[in-house]
């Protein structure tokens, strides 16, 4: 009986929902929802700044203080790491855990670097005389470009925390969710960036 | 010393007001009464493991109950002090600061911390009951939302004693909500509380869109599903797609006021304007969010009680979804006045009196499920019968309203006041009411005593009509929305002092209320599982529900599954024996949660007093929780079959 | 049971992540080099920017995130196109709203 029923309710749950649910997979839908909330948290901070893109009040503007160089070097560094995360997830599917630590830590370091690019900008642009508080346009500009970079730094932290799990713990359903979801927000987070790289610079530049 | 310790607490605590001491010596009262009836009957650590560390769906839905009564009851009084400043003319019971702070914090209470959690707690109680999961898709997120809610709560109302209340208006328009005019804490805690509370909320929606879509039991496809669970899905979608809007404007509001930024600012290029524009772009879709589940329960009460099928059970399914979508699209009727241009207006206006459709379509579905149906009416299908008529006047004042030139007029006029507050009294407070009341005794494990339940309806009702029908009037004569005070000359006395009184009927009515659920505990009536002939699973389980809610899942095969089967068994065809019973997967208990929201707390309340220091001790906190919970993989347990045994053949015969 | 775990999640191939490599290079490239060269003004720059972004996005959901590989019901799909919806709504509604009450 019990056999019975186990076999039915297996084929039952192909078509659609049924009682027994795989427990990584119902996070990973959570986490790639959670995604959408942050795009729309995203698309409000894009709204602000296309609403308040011209309001500089007099203060210095930014096809005075942008600089190209820095910025795409930070695009192509964080595009490389959204790849080889993406090498990390092949590694772990080929059941590689070295493999796959060692993609992640290349990706971290690439998520450093680009955060230690854009601090560097950070801080010019404010000894040049742009802080958040100087006018409209540079409190949407950091807080738009800051946000982004406060989730790539949340995404190291994290990133490192599954690093040591992964190295306690092996390869698991439950790691395996684990890197899936975080290499899913990097990949977000590259995204996002295309969009501030072609609205914040490449167009105020332009 | 001594001096410094009076200058802080003289700037730290809220003085000089008789009422705000009055409430201090409560406040002190009650923690220490809470506190020692705790010690004496040695209750802490049922506290810490039955409560502040449960995961448990049906738990977190009471305490989520609890908290937002407790809100109803200040909020309540908040709206009787104002009422009562208002009852006649040139009246000196309130300051004109202190009533600035009181109307702020009853709008906020009453949405944020009152409808919102009522509405999470009957999410909670019910969604996975109707649908026959064992709990939600997340209960540890589920438990952390409970508790971000609470803990914002807290420090939202903690502005009463420490530091002086927000008293800006519920959404705290700037500039006056800018450092520049409102240079105290209040703002700040205005913020915080909302923001953090706002997180909770947010993953509340993602926990149960992913259990409403993917824990349904077997059988139980979409088009199957009992329709409070539809409006809970509604009402889900919107929250996950509005919430991320409100958390980046209130975010930017604080940067203006913590890092001098010009967002909503005067001066330095900033916009004021847009703070308008983005508050309502949540605001709007955040009315249906509230509104939405009440739909749901009266559709299941209607057909409860009706003894019917609900009728247009595709239309209601179409009319709640797209509600949900289009919500989005109303957002600047909110403000027509500002002068944004006859194309702007003429669209949202049109796209308003649109919405208004679904909503006319609901109101058919529910009279045409009562036509020829066996009615009979308890409590809760009074207050769904009181709801369609009031709503019906809410909802065409509200196209009124969406008119755009005469929008002009009734702008920030008591006609506004008394127009939102009938859908929100009319349509979410007697809805979640009949909800409580529908769901009470599965809930509960007990009845409620009927009788008194007559009287609060009553009373709740008629005080209804007499608050806010003059208001209507009281609007159309001028008197503008927020006014502390009026002259004798304007001839709205009259108007007032009938509205006060009404206001106090409702209060009465609340008494009555408290009175019901304490004579209901003092008198027990054990509730049986199924206490008014029920249509959906909820009801095929012991009241109170087990902890593992089924013991076997239950596979659907049609609507209203409980009420066909019981159809078919007076027809002498009996169901298929349940399968055998297997162990049931649980999740552990966590103290995660409440610790992480504490810190949550802690950083909000640094952030409120700019103390970086604590803000920063209090983040650091939250990120430490979050890695003892992610490094912890001993989440989970099961319940064995012995134990399945005994707690279901003790509900067996309690039943009895 | 792990072997049937791995068909079930192996998204993606090497193949597939180079090739969403590749073609995200090739379109950070083209509006870069049109940007930094001038080659094009206005309107129609603005319209290639916007495009190639967008069409960047979409080479990351469907290399990168294997949105294509979804079973059905394809609820993820739903909610992003639903976003995607109400993002365009807060940018385009927030700009067309705010068109006649710019201060600065």
């Amino acid at each position: 009986m019990a056999h019975a029923n186990h076999t039915s309710s297996a084929a039952h749950g192909h078509g659609h929902d049924d009682g027994h649910h795989d427990p990584e997979a119902l996070r990973m839908m959570g986490f790639w929802i959670f995604l959408i909330t942050d795009c729309i948290l995203f698309g409000t901070l894009f709204a602000t700044f296309a609403v308040l893109h011209g309001s500089t009040a007099g203060g210095p503007t930014p096809s005075e203080l942008f600089e190209m160089g820095g910025v795409i070097a930070e695009t192509f560094i964080l595009l490389t790491s959204s790849f080889t995360s993406g090498l990390a997830v092949l590694s772990m599917n080929r059941g590689d855990r070295k493999g796959l630590i060692g993609w992640l830590a290349v990706t971290a370091l690439l998520g450093a670097a680009f955060i230690g690019l854009e601090v560097t900008e950070f801080v010019k642009l404010v000894d040049e005389g742009a802080a958040i508080s100087t006018s409209a346009f540079w409190s949407a500009f950091f807080t738009l470009v800051g946000t982004h970079g406060l989730h790539v730094s949340l995404g190291l932290v994290w990133m490192i925390s599954i690093m040591l799990q992964l190295r306690k713990r092996g390869i698991t359903p439950v790691t395996r969710r684990k890197v899936g979801i975080v290499s899913l927000y990097w990949h977000f987070l590259d995204v996002v960036w295309i969009f501030v790289f072609t609205i914040v610079y490449l167009m105020e530049v332009m | 010393m001594w001096d410094n310790i009076k200058d802080f607490a003289s700037e730290f605590f809220v003085t000089g007001d008789p009422l705000i001491y009055g409430a201090d010596v409560a406040i002190v009262l009650t923690v220490v009464a809470i506190v020692s009836a705790l010690t004496y009957f040695k209750k802490w650590k049922w506290l810490w493991r039955e409560w502040l560390t449960t995961v448990d769906h049906k738990r977190i839905g009471i305490m989520y109950v609890i908290a937002s009564l407790l809100m109803l009851f200040r909020g309540g009084v908040d709206a009787l002090l104002m009422r009562t400043q208002l009852a006649m003319p040139e009246l000196d019971f309130l300051e004109p600061e202190h009533y600035n702070a009181i109307f702020t914090t009853h709008g906020v209470i009453m949405i944020l911390f009152m409808a919102m959690p009522l509405m999470f707690g009957l999410f909670n109680l019910v969604v996975p009951l109707q649908i026959g999961a064992r709990d939600v898709a997340y209960p540890f997120l589920n438990s952390v939302s409970f508790w971000l809610f609470f803990m914002g709560a807290m420090l939202f109302n903690m502005s009463f004693v420490i530091g002086g209340s927000p008293d800006a208006g519920w959404l705290s328009y700037p500039p006056l909500s800018e450092t520049m005019f409102s240079p105290g804490p209040g703002q700040d805690f205005y913020i915080w509380g909302i923001q953090i509370s706002g997180i909770g909320s947010l993953m509340t929606g993602i926990n149960f869109i992913v259990t409403i879509l993917k824990m349904r039991a077997p059988g139980m496809r979409l088009m199957k599903m009992p329709m409070f669970t539809w409006s809970t899905l509604s009402s889900c979608l919107t929250i996950i797609l509005a919430f991320p809007i409100l958390t980046v404007t209130l975010a930017l509001l604080f940067i203006d006021r913590y890092l001098g930024a010009h967002f909503f600012t005067l001066d330095g290029g900033g916009n004021p304007m847009m703070y308008i524009n983005l508050i309502w772009m949540w605001g709007h879709p955040e009315v249906y969010i509230v509104v939405l589940p009440a739909f749901g329960i009266f559709s299941e009460i209607v057909a409860t009680f009706s003894k019917k099928r609900l009728f247009g059970y595709k239309s209601m399914v179409f009319a709640l979804m797209s509600i949900s979508f289009f919500s989005f699209f109303t957002w600047a009727h909110h403000f027509f006045t500002m002068g944004s241009g006859a194309n702007v207006n003429a669209f949202f206006a049109v796209t308003t009196m649109l919405i208004a459709i679904p909503t006319g379509v609901k109101v058919f579905n529910w009279l045409f499920t009562m036509y020829r149906g066996r009615l009979s009416f308890p409590t809760p299908m009074m207050w769904t019968i009181a709801f369609i008529p009031c709503f019906v006047v809410g909802g065409m004042t509200g196209v009124l309203l969406s008119v755009a030139p005469a929008d002009f007029q009734f702008h920030n006029s008591y006609f506004l006041i008394a127009h939102f507050h009938q859908v929100l009294i009319g349509g979410v407070a007697f809805g979640f009411f009949a909800g409580l009341y529908y769901w009470w005794p599965k809930v509960f494990g007990f009845t409620l005593h009927e009788g008194i339940g007559k009287w609060a309806f009553w009373f709740w009702n008629i005080g209804f009509y007499v608050c806010f029908m003059p208001q209507y009037v009281l609007g159309l004569m001028g008197m503008t929305r927020r006014m502390n005070t009026y002259g004798w000359d304007r001839g709205w006395w009259e108007l007032n002092l009938t509205s006060t009184i009404g206001g106090f009927l409702m209060g009465i009515g609340f008494l009555f209320q408290v009175w019901q659920i304490l004579h209901s505990i003092k008198f027990f009536k054990k509730a049986p599982a199924d206490p008014w002939n029920g249509r959906t699973l909820e009801w095929t389980i012991p009241s109170p529900a087990p902890l593992y809610n089924f013991a076997t899942l239950p596979r659907v095969s049609e609507r209203d599954p409980f009420w066909e089967e019981k159809q078919r068994r007076e027809k002498g065809i009996l169901p298929p024996p349940p399968p055998p019973l297997e162990p049931i997967h649980m999740p552990r208990n966590s103290g995660v949660p409440f610790v992480m929201s504490a810190f949550w707390f802690v950083a909000g309340f640094g952030f409120v007093e700019h103390w970086t220091w604590m803000a920063i001790a209090g983040l650091v906190g939250v990120a430490a929780s979050m890695m003892v919970h992610s490094f912890n993989y001993n989440t989970d347990y099961y319940i064995p079959v012995d134990e399945i045994k005994r707690t279901e053949a003790a509900a067996a015969k309690g039943a009895v | 049971m792990a072997r049937q775990h791995d068909e079930h999640e192996s998204h993606g191939s090497l193949k597939s992540y180079v090739i969403g490599f590749l073609l995200s290079l090739v379109l950070t490239a083209i509006p870069l080099v049109v940007v930094l060269n001038d080659l094009m003004e206005g309107t129609p720059a603005k319209v290639l920017l916007l495009g190639s972004a967008v069409l960047q996005f979409v080479v990351q959901l469907f290399y990168f995130m294997h949105l294509k590989e979804e079973k059905k019901p394809r609820y993820n799909l739903m909610v992003l196109l639903l976003g995607i919806a109400i993002v365009l709504t807060i940018v385009a509604g927030s700009i067309w709203i705010m068109t006649y009450n710019k201060v600065a």
